[in-house]
């Protein structure tokens, strides 16, 4: 489905025409990503990191085929092999920097991308399915961005892989048959490592499948907007290319300086120096942590640190974590104001700026932090405050806001309102 | 239902951490977690400066050679280096000659195995091996230096402070926690996690290694050197690799203003 106005597919030569007949693809980037998909023209920067998000999958699965070319997933030369690649293997150094600063990148990417969401509420009717099939993305990508830190064999792979089955365990009777079972033996060992690189090849063909249905479900009713206003007229919109498709290739030379920026002068700042350490059953870490992009969520896994009544402490955090995100799959029937954009909400803008935000940024510190205080009770204080923002004031004031006047259209919102086109207005010309 | 049960699980959640947080905070005001000697003597790396620092460092190549040479004649006893070929050398600017030798001459030798007589035995080292792996037959197990510059925090300059740092152990520590003393057998030196390790100064004296470059073999100039060479067994690639950054930049920019003029064409129009 698309605008009435949208442009239409018409092949000029001879061989496109043939090929429209026979199997029309090019008809269908068209559509997707071409002339004929007509987006509101009022997209800010925000709307950059869809584009970003997919040119990074395609990063992590290019770097990531080549890495496996010259990866053995073996436990007695898993770290080796890795140590081959970034010595022997000609431009190797560069793939592994490119491929473990590429999640990163990624996750930076879609973390822009959900906050966008957040504050946008693009998660609002009628666009629910995109937003759904997002958190299955993000979830699919943790799940593989997770398998592949293993990968190298390092101290980190190993003991983070032993925390994380780990939280299987904590699940009531069949945890620790569940955990042996997931894992292959007692504890992360070959059964483990062989299945993570299989599974961590396999999830990113999957990422790219929901992704299509992801881009399938926005098709239906179009882009959102930064005044969450929707397209009333063909003034509102511009085709899709050239207009964006320029405006995502300036996009995407700002984050290529950056990630190359990392890429090349600082590729291990942030890795942790212990996953350099060959991995070590016999010698815990002193402090056990994850990749960057999960601190948050480790830091609302360790803020349950007392058995809550008949539930054990590490049940709750398990609980707790997964429900973290579980929840971003309710938000679009938790948030119930009728108005999408924070622009014009006045007391949810309050709470997603001076709430929302420092909260994830004290998780972030939290999560990264060693397991002391103060940072154990200020991740408990922010994990409350997490939990009480999706699940109690988003509620509360979707019923007691008083939005902000929204604008007419998208086309008043960008070229000015036209005072004389508007009717009573102006009556010494009725 | 969502809006029903969502503020439900939303209290079931607040009401558990207010719990861990009340009974942490409880015993911490109670119990609060007593100081430990590592908490208070560790010191963090010591501040000193490579070649190689910085966007546009380079290793000191001349440096790099003394550097193995300190690793070759004290190190090399207990610490294996197995990531590095002999080969890898000739990029420290050995020629080819010089690396053949230095394999040849290396004081542990290859290991072989006849598979028809099911002999063991040793034979000369080549340039294209990997330097051969320590069997130390003392208490504790010397890590392999291949990676240690990249496995620690600062790794450079914490293998410079290790070395330099072995002291007395204050007495203001014994004082507070006599029950840290360092064991016998164990050295102090406040650089390292927690505060006392097994291998003994192995940087002692002045002139412990002959540099034939005409630099004077200090402690302090050993563990620079040795130091810059453990970042470079770490790192190898760490030139080619700004070298080849500051191409792509170079590129990305001029893509980036390009992409930014054909943006601000197309858009012209449109605001």
């Amino acid at each position: 489905m698309s605008f009435p106005w949208a442009n239409e597919y018409k092949p000029a030569f001879g061989l496109t025409q043939w090929l429209d007949e026979k199997l029309p693809l090019p008809r269908f980037v068209y559509n997707a990503v071409g002339a004929g998909y007509p987006v509101p023209r009022n997209l800010n920067y925000m709307w950059n990191f869809g584009v970003l998000a997919g040119f990074c999958l395609v990063l992590q699965i290019v770097t990531g085929v080549i890495l496996a070319m010259h990866y053995a997933p073996n436990a007695l030369v898993a770290f080796d092999s890795t140590e081959h690649i970034m010595r022997d293997v000609n431009w190797g150094w560069m793939m592994r920097y490119a491929h473990a600063n590429g999640a990163s990148a990624f996750f930076v990417v879609v973390y822009l991308h959900i906050f966008r969401g957040f504050f946008y509420s693009s998660y609002k009717a009628p666009r629910e399915m995109i937003w759904l099939l997002g958190v299955v993305i993000f979830l699919l990508m943790m799940a593989t961005a997770f398998m592949g830190y293993v990968l190298p064999w390092g101290q980190m792979s190993f003991w983070g892989a032993k925390v994380i089955t780990g939280l299987f365990g904590a699940i009531p009777v069949v945890g620790e048959p569940l955990q042996i079972w997931l894992l292959g033996g007692f504890a992360p060992d070959n059964a483990a490592l062989n299945r993570f690189f299989s599974l961590h090849f396999l999830l990113p063909f999957v990422i790219a499948g929901v992704i299509i249905l992801h881009i399938w479900a926005l098709h239906i009713p179009g882009s959102s907007n930064p005044t969450g206003v929707e397209v009333k007229a063909e003034s509102d919109t511009v085709p899709f290319h050239p207009y964006y498709t320029a405006k995502d290739g300036f996009g995407l030379g700002v984050f290529l300086l950056i990630y190359c920026a990392i890429l090349f002068f600082a590729p291990n700042a942030l890795g942790h120096p212990d996953n350099y350490i060959p991995a070590n059953p016999l010698s815990t870490p002193a402090h056990i942590v994850p990749e960057w992009y999960f601190w948050p969520f480790y830091a609302i896994l360790r803020a349950f640190t007392y058995d809550f009544f008949f539930i054990p402490a590490k049940l709750m955090g398990v609980l707790a974590m997964f429900g973290s995100i579980l929840v971003w799959f309710f938000l679009p029937w938790l948030d119930t104001s009728p108005v999408r954009s924070g622009h014009y909400r006045p007391l949810f803008r309050k709470f997603f700026w001076f709430g929302l935000i420092p909260t994830m940024a004290i998780l972030f510190y939290c999560g990264g932090a060693p397991a002391e205080e103060p940072f154990v009770m200020l991740s408990q204080l922010a994990s409350l405050y997490y939990f009480a923002h999706f699940l109690i004031i988003l509620p509360l004031v979707s019923s007691i806001e008083k939005p902000e006047p929204l604008p007419f259209s998208i086309t008043e919102a960008v070229l000015g309102k036209d005072e004389s086109a508007v009717l009573n207005a102006n009556p010494a010309a009725a | 239902m969502v809006r029903l049960f969502g503020p439900l699980v939303g209290l079931f959640f607040a009401v558990a951490l207010l719990w861990s947080f009340g009974n942490g905070a409880y015993s911490a005001i109670t119990e609060p977690a007593a100081p430990t000697a590592e908490h208070e003597f560790h010191l963090h790396p010591k501040d000193v400066k490579f070649a190689s620092d910085g966007v546009f460092g380079k290793y000191d190549k001349q440096q790099l050679q003394r550097g193995f040479q300190v690793y070759k004649e004290v190190c090399a006893t207990c610490h294996s280096l197995k990531h590095v070929a002999f080969r890898d050398l000739a990029n420290l600017g050995y020629s080819e000659g010089e690396v053949k030798a230095i394999a040849k001459q290396w004081g542990t030798k290859q290991p072989t195995f006849d598979e028809k007589s099911g002999e063991r035995a040793e034979r000369d080292n080549i340039a294209s091996d990997y330097i051969p792996t320590v069997y130390y037959a003392g208490q504790g197990v010397p890590p392999d230096l291949s990676l240690i510059a990249k496995a620690r925090h600062n790794g450079g300059a914490y293998v410079y402070s290790l070395l330099t740092g072995y002291q007395e152990q204050p007495a203001e520590l014994l004082k507070k926690f006599p029950d840290s003393k360092t064991p016998d057998g164990l050295y102090y030196n406040p650089y390292f996690a927690n505060l006392n390790l097994a291998m003994p100064a192995p940087i002692a004296s002045d002139d412990q290694v002959a540099y034939s470059d005409g630099t004077k073999a200090t402690v302090d100039q050993m563990s620079k050197d040795v130091s810059a060479f453990l970042m470079w067994t770490a790192e190898p690639k760490a030139d080619k690799r700004k070298q080849t950054g500051w191409a792509v930049l170079g590129f990305l920019l001029a893509a980036t203003v390009l992409a930014y003029l054909a943006k601000k064409n197309v858009w012209a129009d449109k605001h």
